[in-house]
């Protein structure tokens, strides 16, 4: 139960694990972004999962077209705007207020207006950085291995290459049947992903 | 698709819309790729070596002066009574201005859907970034006591002391060092993808394992874009109330202060409209060279270049609606200290300060009214150079001018800087330089995955009905939206 949690987990993550004879999957490419669109669409209606498209920039509608709905980037980002806030509020009091107090031309030690700048500062910065720590969680980055790197051809996807790429953990993958779909998708070239492990045996 | 009937697309597309495209010369994704890294990946120019010498140069004079400054105190700088704040804060508030540029074009102009911002907005950002680093070097090294500068953060001590939450100026320290941060995580989200593409085709082990590092494991896959894109939108949402926030909190250390001409409600809005202004002004100073240098005219083009001198123009005019502003208002409010201060700027014995930074911000911006004009690059190279000037100009005006004759005639003086002075600010431009170059010489200087995105090919639907364009016309349609 719990493993295949973790599991689904990764592979929103686009982590995938190899099959017991290290297939990872089926990498293909398609010449441009809208054969990309077409084949997620009809892969993702062909019940497949665990697939992704890979591209050098973000497709628009790629997401629908995958299944995928809204990102859950913001619910981490109103944590860390409420942390921040919350923070600020508390420090400013707290150092301000209670641990040392000075009277300043008569002024309240703790007054909302004069927090003002710092409570909207810590909350943006909160914010921030829980955002940018929070999209490289939910991606799975770092990632320093990843089977697909063993792709020469797969360079070429920061450059101007579209891959789609099924990978071997999906219910109904199946090497041969899997590869003719692609094909017949317009796929133009279908490579198979070996997973080695970080091992160098090759 | 054959590159004729895309060619045809293309020139259709522009027809139809009276829209000149983004990316000019017919380039392909790959041609994109190329042309940005390229100049990463080939040998050091010899031209760089000899600029990145003089801008070592500037950072070790730099480095001098501050020596100089820690050993034999503030008194090396030509501030007395009744000018306590000079050259520091001038060139502080000078900095941080130039800096809203880039987060201005990051993320403003990002959530306006204003898509010509993608071929500029990495170097503006990372001038931002080093702007930001100049201007932090200011407020550290005038406080006198330098080692207790970590007085300002919040962090528990043997003394029980805590940091006085009343002061702008601690406001500051929050306000800017959230900007740098907030910045620099931008940045280097932003650079993931481009990175990813500079590892992707780096020769050496080194540099391909540095890359590596830095690009986290990047494949360009959906799922990834999906979380990227979102929190791209939500750090542009975030930076948006903080750019406009950082200056209006540089202008609270004037405005809550009781100093005539310091003491008004205008200085927020009227402090981030000139630094916009003057932060557009150097990264045209800057990518007027830059593109010209690196051959990336066809990327970064005539009309990137005046679009952000429209943006000079409109803040350039805004800027000096707010000094005859200012001035109204000092006569309206009947207070004689305040009307003092203004006529004193304008026919004080720093009225040449004060018709330097008019000329400069008001008077020659108004030339890009001129169609001719404001695409004509050496020109525009001119008045961004004129408005450098003139917006160092403002900040002095209004740090020095206010001071030099306070409430009581007798402690009247007038302020004049040391050759110190002079060193440490001309040595900030070295220490900005050197960061500069460092950058263009070893980071993509345009965002490739952004610019490629933003290209009519980038759409999938760009492909529907092969050439009759009908589809992919609808795709280019939020460029269009000027």
């Amino acid at each position: 139960m719990l493993n295949l949690l973790a599991r689904d987990v990764k592979a929103s993550m686009s982590i995938y694990d190899a099959s017991e004879d290290k297939v990872y999957g089926l990498l293909a490419e398609f010449a441009h972004p809208g054969e990309l669109l077409h084949a997620a669409e009809a892969v993702h209606e062909a019940g497949f999962r665990h697939f992704d498209t890979h591209s050098p920039f973000p497709i628009h509608g790629m997401d629908k077209a995958m299944g995928l709905g809204n990102s859950l980037v913001g619910w981490i980002t109103l944590g860390g705007g409420i942390t921040g806030l919350a923070l600020a509020t508390l420090m400013q009091w707290w150092m301000g207020a209670v641990a040392y107090p000075i009277n300043i031309s008569g002024k309240p030690f703790f007054a909302i207006e004069p927090s003002i700048p710092i409570m909207f500062e810590l909350t943006v910065l909160l914010a921030s950085l829980a955002t940018a720590a929070g999209m490289f969680a939910m991606n799975g980055l770092p990632r320093p291995y990843n089977p697909l790197f063993y792709s020469k051809n797969f360079l070429r996807v920061t450059d101007d290459a579209f891959f789609l790429h099924i990978a071997a953990s999906d219910s109904r993958f199946d090497q041969q049947a899997t590869a003719k779909m692609l094909q017949d998708l317009g796929a133009s070239a279908v490579e198979t992903i070996h997973d080695h492990g970080t091992e160098e045996n090759d | 698709m054959s590159t004729a009937s895309t060619d045809k697309n293309l020139a259709h597309l522009a027809d139809f819309h009276d829209e000149v495209p983004l990316v000019k010369g017919n380039l392909k994704f790959h041609d994109i790729t190329e042309i940005v890294s390229s100049h990463t990946e080939k040998k050091t120019p010899f031209a760089w070596y000899g600029a990145f010498s003089l801008a070592l140069a500037g950072l070790m004079l730099l480095l001098g002066m501050i020596a100089y400054l820690f050993w034999n105190g503030t008194g090396v700088w030509g501030l007395n009574n009744p000018v306590g704040w000079g050259y520091a804060i001038v060139n502080f508030v000078f900095w941080v201005g130039i800096g809203h540029a880039g987060t201005l074009i990051s993320a403003i102009l990002f959530l306006f859907r204003q898509q010509w911002r993608t071929a500029i907005n990495r170097s503006a950002e990372a001038m931002t970034i080093f702007a930001v680093i100049c201007a932090l070097v200011f407020p550290t090294i005038h406080v006198g006591r330098v080692w207790a500068i970590y007085w300002t953060l919040p962090l528990p001590n043997q003394m029980g002391m805590w940091p006085q939450f009343k002061s702008p100026l601690l406001w500051d320290v929050f306000a800017v060092s959230t900007y740098f941060t907030v910045s620099l995580v931008f940045w280097y989200i932003g650079l993931v993808p481009d990175l990813a593409t500079m590892r992707d085709r780096a020769k050496g082990k080194i540099r391909r394992l540095v890359l590596g590092v830095a690009s986290m494991g990047w494949t360009g896959a959906n799922r990834h874009w999906r979380n990227y894109e979102k929190a791209y939108l939500l750090l542009a949402a975030l930076a948006t109330p903080l750019v406009l926030s950082v200056h209006s909190v540089v202008s609270f250390d004037f405005a809550v202060s009781i100093v005539p001409g310091w003491h008004t409600t205008i200085f927020p809005p009227y402090f981030v409209a000139g630094a916009i202004f003057s932060g557009f002004a150097m990264v045209v100073t800057l990518l007027v060279i830059a593109r010209k240098i690196y051959g990336i005219e066809n990327i970064i083009t005539v009309e990137h270049l005046e679009k952000m001198n429209i943006i000079i123009l409109l803040t350039g005019t805004m800027v000096g609606f707010a000094y005859i502003t200012e001035f109204f208002i000092a006569w309206y409010s009947g207070v004689q200290y305040e009307q003092y201060a203004f006529v004193n700027r304008m026919f004080g014995p720093y009225a040449w300060a004060y018709w330097t930074m008019m000329s400069c911000n008001l008077f020659f911006p108004q030339f890009f009214w001129f169609k001719k004009l404001r695409r004509n690059v050496t020109f525009m190279f001119i008045i961004s150079i004129f408005v450098n000037i003139g917006m160092w100009f403002e900040r002095f005006v209004i740090t020095v001018t206010s001071l030099h004759r306070d409430y009581l005639p007798s402690s009247w003086d007038y302020y004049t800087p040391t050759a110190v002075d002079a060193l440490t600010f001309v040595g900030t431009f070295g220490l900005f330089f050197t960061l500069f170059l460092l950058f263009l010489r070893f980071m993509p200087m345009v965002a490739i995955a952004e610019v490629k995105g933003v290209m009519p090919e980038a759409d999938p639907h760009f492909y529907d009905h092969e050439g009759d364009g009908h589809h992919a016309e609808h795709a280019v349609e939020p460029s269009t939206q000027q």
